[in-house]
């Protein structure tokens, strides 16, 4: 579990803007959004890094930058030391054999039209060399089984199987082409609760089988604690918050993160009367027109002149061990208060 | 907060004459679909009551029949492909399902009201959303335009919506999802009804901002005094705001009992299962519980106990017998018939 | 309630449909429904092992629909009808020696079933041998339109931008001509009207129907996370556009191509019975109701069996088109 695999994912200042236009045939350009603007982090083997934040932070734009759905504005991201942001053709394809994902719904995931073998058996036709013709239905069949589904249900369709079913199948695919990264955008909240830590137990069974390492992007705060090794917390297309999990939920810094950690719902009663909760008030602004400074000083208590004036970086601070984006980091006990 | 009213719960089935001051009743309900495959027994037979403000949680999966019976308490099933073949709905001791069309159209959103998980789809759109909460004044206490969006703005004050009077002309796009859930709740709240039904309202919203929405309407309630029903498959938002469980599995309450006991010791392997699957701090980096298997198929459920397939307390009789809500004490029932056993915690 | 349409709790309809739509998935689950575990699929009709991928579902599901089989039953008939006439009727009505026009509008009797027409034509035999023209002109247009107007469809929806624009452009000039008119005008220019150029006149305008349809599927199977997973897998756009887009575009498609089918056999007959389509002594259905339309009140015979096919061919094409989009689209399911 630990991170002490060498690095394999490295994202340099990484941006990616959404123009903003106007008029169909002749469009013009009045605006840009701020989806992902300036993160950075590494990934190292066998690991597990959680992204957490609200919708409209960025995250879902961060996951489809690293896998090279999105061209990124400016920035790197380097895979074993290969620009995968520059790579092209060819050379991009090979790459991403090294970088699958595991989506969020599994209803809209999965062809309808094509049968489960055909879908897990779709990374070797796009790449024939991976595994030889005559090998490939042995091989579906193995993934199907490593995922814990039963092999002779090869030639049945997404719409026999169920919601968590279906999840495994997609697992299975990411697999195919036994990439070392994998990265889960919202892995489990489109599923039943009874199911949720049953695709949670083989993503974790999957890890430690296949030395993956995993971006792990979710809002569930307790199934990103319990999964990831580092967490970082993203916040209007910026890190706020990255370090190891139990500095993120234990002692975090920066009052986003406080914030969010006490909005959890816990599931116990007990704890209610004596929890301290921070409700943030308002919403969080529009990625198009962030605020000056800190973007979080709109709704922050702890705000100053400093705020709106000076851009707090993302770094180790003062009386802290990890990096946080704040003027005025703290620890703070917030689970346990 | 609520804990003293607590001690007045009574989820049992309702026994006739009794619990004349419950608000609502629902008593043996049961709803079927009849679609193109077979009958889907949706809810079967599902009795809950809910007192002046109390707040019942329903606990359940898709599937479990959680919303189907908020759609039956409202009136607002499709029937066809729906029908109610057995139970009765008490609202004050009337039974909403002998009512006629129009008396039941009194009821709904003027006593019951219901608030839904996508605010944006049941907001309409070409109408701005003062319009849209004033109308509740015009059409049900005939006020005047000036009148009633002057109350708009009033309710949306209540639902501190920052800057109403400024922000009444415009129209549901221009408000975010946490804005638009309140606005929601404004037009719910709106003819001060005796029961709010909440069904999932806080799933499609951020976690900041759920906490924002549970908390305006927890103190609605107590402003209010109304009952509320909120329906969810989240543990955690059920913990913060209910007095009252019940879980459903299958179309069926598996168990109700006062929030604290549910979780401090639950009486039914379903329940317990869902609660040991929630990952914890001191659980990091082993396997997680997982209860086994899928939640069952309506249209062929498992003989005996629905949920016997995934249980790990499972003994014969519960593949044969259908397990009656046993009662546990006054407050508590569970649907197994090893409730001791599960309630010792010793796995079968 | 007032004339606006409130959608807040109070209304009883916006809130059922909505309330309905969350629920259906789990509560009432049918056989290709999402969310319904598969050892739960109830029709396993898979005595034979085989899988059942949504369009041998939605053959299922035709197979038991009265709507289609009533159509299927119909237009089987009108298609052996429209290939061996001879199987219908032993009167060759293009043999000019089979008409007497001593006989002209004698009503019907048991050596004419359908009585005989202004020309003293047998109207049965020109009834039967006028369903090939409607039935070539109808599954050629519907042909043609569906593969220019679905290939066009196809590329604008795909590559956006300045194609799609251009092709959408283009495409709204053309539907702006109603389909008639414009027909009309085309064959004027082109004086004669035949088989052939019915259908040119038609398709050069109907297209855009196709187009439309198909376009918009296209961009909402684009957007779907299955062509996200496979572009992440380094999918290219052939293996995207016809592996994943094309099978999951095409369902609408067909289901307006027959529709339209029907609605290009009516315009066939419109055209004919202007003048301006099928002429005589070419057999079509709008041409013999032209014929028999002056004398109507002397004779109704010549007019009523001719339209009441007509009617009937129209109405089963689309009434197939209803009932195999009824069955391939998921949410009905």
């Amino acid at each position: 579990m630990a991170a002490t695999g060498e690095r394999v994912l490295e994202v340099r200042d990484l941006v990616k803007h959404f123009p903003l236009t106007q008029g169909i045939v002749f469009k013009r350009q009045i605006g840009q959004i701020k989806a992902v603007d300036g993160v950075s982090f590494d990934l190292h083997r066998g690991e597990t890094l959680g992204v957490v934040g609200e919708s409209g932070c960025g995250k879902s734009t961060l996951a489809k930058v690293l896998m090279a759905l999105e061209r990124p504005t400016s920035g790197s991201v380097k895979i074993n030391g290969v620009d995968m942001a520059a790579a092209k053709g060819g050379a991009l394809k090979r790459m991403r054999r090294n970088v699958q994902m595991v989506m969020q719904d599994p209803y809209t995931s999965l062809n309808p039209r094509m049968t489960v073998g055909d879908i897990i058996g779709e990374p070797y036709e796009i790449h024939p060399d991976v595994a030889p013709r005559g090998d490939r239905r042995r091989k579906v069949q193995e993934l199907l089984e490593v995922v814990g589904l039963n092999p002779d249900h090869i030639n049945r369709y997404p719409h026999q199987f169920s919601g968590g079913q279906r999840q495994r199948i997609g697992i299975a695919r990411g697999l195919a082409l036994q990439p070392e990264i994998i990265i889960c955008d919202e892995p489990v909240s489109a599923l039943d609760v009874s199911i949720q830590a049953q695709v949670i137990n083989l993503l974790e069974r999957l890890q430690n089988e296949f030395n993956l390492a995993y971006i792990f992007i979710a809002h569930d705060l307790s199934v990103v604690r319990h999964i990831s090794d580092r967490v970082a917390v993203m916040y209007l297309g910026k890190l706020v918050e990255l370090g190891k999990d139990t500095e993120i939920y234990d002692k975090p810094a920066h009052p986003y993160t406080q914030a969010l950690l006490s909005a959890v719902p816990v599931p116990d009663p007990e704890g209610r009367e004596q929890r301290e909760r921070i409700i943030l008030q308002g919403d969080p602004p529009s990625p198009a027109n962030p605020p000056s400074g800190c973007r979080f000083r709109t709704r922050c208590w702890k705000a100053q002149e400093i705020c709106a004036k000076e851009e707090p970086l993302l770094e180790i601070r003062a009386g802290t061990a990890h990096e946080s984006a704040c003027h005025f980091a703290e620890s703070q006990d917030i689970v346990h208060a | 907060m609520k804990s003293a009213k607590t001690t007045a719960t009574d989820v049992l089935p309702a026994e006739g004459g009794l619990g004349n001051d419950a608000l609502l009743e629902v008593d043996d309900l049961h709803v079927e679909f009849v679609t193109r495959a077979g009958l889907v027994k949706a809810v079967n037979g599902v009795s809950y009551s809910l007192r002046p403000g109390e707040s019942l949680a329903v606990l359940g999966e898709s599937g479990s029949g959680k919303s189907v019976t908020a759609q039956a308490i409202m009136g607002i099933l499709d029937m066809p492909p729906a029908r109610i073949p057995q139970g009765s709905i008490k609202f004050r001791g009337t039974d909403l399902l002998k009512l006629s069309e129009d008396a039941r159209a009194q009821i709904r959103g003027q006593r019951i009201a219901m608030i839904f998980q996508d605010a944006l789809s049941a907001l309409n759109p070409v109408f701005s959303v003062g319009w849209q909460i004033s109308e509740m004044f015009r059409v049900h206490r005939g006020m005047s335009k000036r009148d009633a969006m002057k109350k708009a703005v009033e309710l949306m004050e209540r639902v501190r919506i920052p800057a109403a009077r400024q922000r009444v002309n415009d129209y549901p796009h221009q408000f975010s999802g946490g804005m638009r859930q309140r606005i929601m709740i404004a037009m719910s709240i709106a003819l001060d009804p005796e029961v709010l039904i909440a069904d999932e309202p806080t799933t499609a919203l951020d976690v900041t901002v759920q906490a924002q929405i549970m908390e305006l309407l927890a103190e609605l309630q107590r402003e209010s005094n109304m009952g509320l029903i909120l329906i969810t498959h989240d543990l955690g938002v059920v913990a913060d705001v209910a007095d009252k469980i019940a879980v459903m599995y299958a179309g069926r309450i598996v168990e109700n009992a006062p929030v604290r006991d549910i979780y401090k010791n639950p009486g039914h392997p379903y329940t317990k299962g869902l609660l040991e699957s929630i990952p914890r701090v001191d659980q990091k980096g082993q396997e997680l519980y997982a209860i086994k298997g899928l939640p069952p198929n309506l249209l062929d459920m498992p003989s005996g106990c629905a949920f016997h397939p995934r249980c790990p307390y499972r003994q014969d009789n519960c593949v044969t017998d259908v397990p009656p809500l046993n009662e546990i004490n006054l407050d508590r029932n569970s649907a197994c018939h090893y409730w001791r056993e599960v309630l010792d915690g010793s796995h079968g | 309630m007032s004339d606006i349409r409130p959608a807040g709790p109070l209304d009883p309809e916006t809130q059922q449909s909505e309330a309905l739509d969350q629920v259906a998935p789990a509560t009432v689950p049918d056989t290709a429904q999402p969310g319904v575990p598969p050892s739960a699929q109830p029709k396993t009709k898979k005595k034979d092992g085989k899988p059942a991928s949504l369009w041998t579902d939605a053959w299922y599901d035709l197979r038991r629909r009265p709507l289609f089989i009533g159509s299927a039953i119909m237009i089987f008939i009108l298609v052996v009808m429209a290939i061996f006439p001879q199987l219908f009727t032993s009167v060759n009505p293009y043999d000019a020696a089979t008409c007497q026009l001593i006989d002209a509008r004698t009503p019907p009797s048991a050596g004419h079933l359908f009585g005989q027409d202004n020309q003293g034509c047998d109207v049965f035999a020109k009834t039967i041998y006028g369903a090939r023209v409607s039935i070539m002109v109808g599954v050629t247009t519907m042909i043609v339109t569906a593969l220019f107007g679905g290939l066009l469809g196809l590329i604008a929806g795909f590559r956006s931008g300045a194609t799609d624009v251009i092709l959408s452009r283009t495409t709204e000039i053309f539907f702006a001509i109603p389909l008639i008119l414009g027909a009309l005008l085309i064959l004027v220019i082109f004086g004669r009207g035949n088989v052939w150029t019915v259908m040119l006149a038609l398709s050069v305008l109907a297209w855009p129907m196709t187009f439309r349809i198909m376009r918009a599927s296209v961009i909402t199977a684009k957007n779907q996370d299955y062509v996200m997973a496979a572009r992440a897998l380094g999918a290219g756009a052939g293996r995207i556009m016809f592996r994943h887009i094309l099978p999951n575009a095409l369902a609408p498609v067909i289901v307006i191509a027959m529709i339209n089918l029907g609605g290009f056999i009516a315009a066939e007959a419109a055209l004919s019975y202007l003048g301006v389509g099928i002429q005589s002594p070419e057999i079509s259905w709008g041409l013999m109701i032209a014929d028999a339309r002056d004398r109507f009140l002397e004779a109704w015979h010549p007019l009523i069996f001719p339209s009441i096919f007509l009617s009937i061919t129209v109405l089963a094409f689309i009434m197939l088109g209803d009932a195999v989009r009824d069955a391939l689209d998921p949410k009905l399911r």
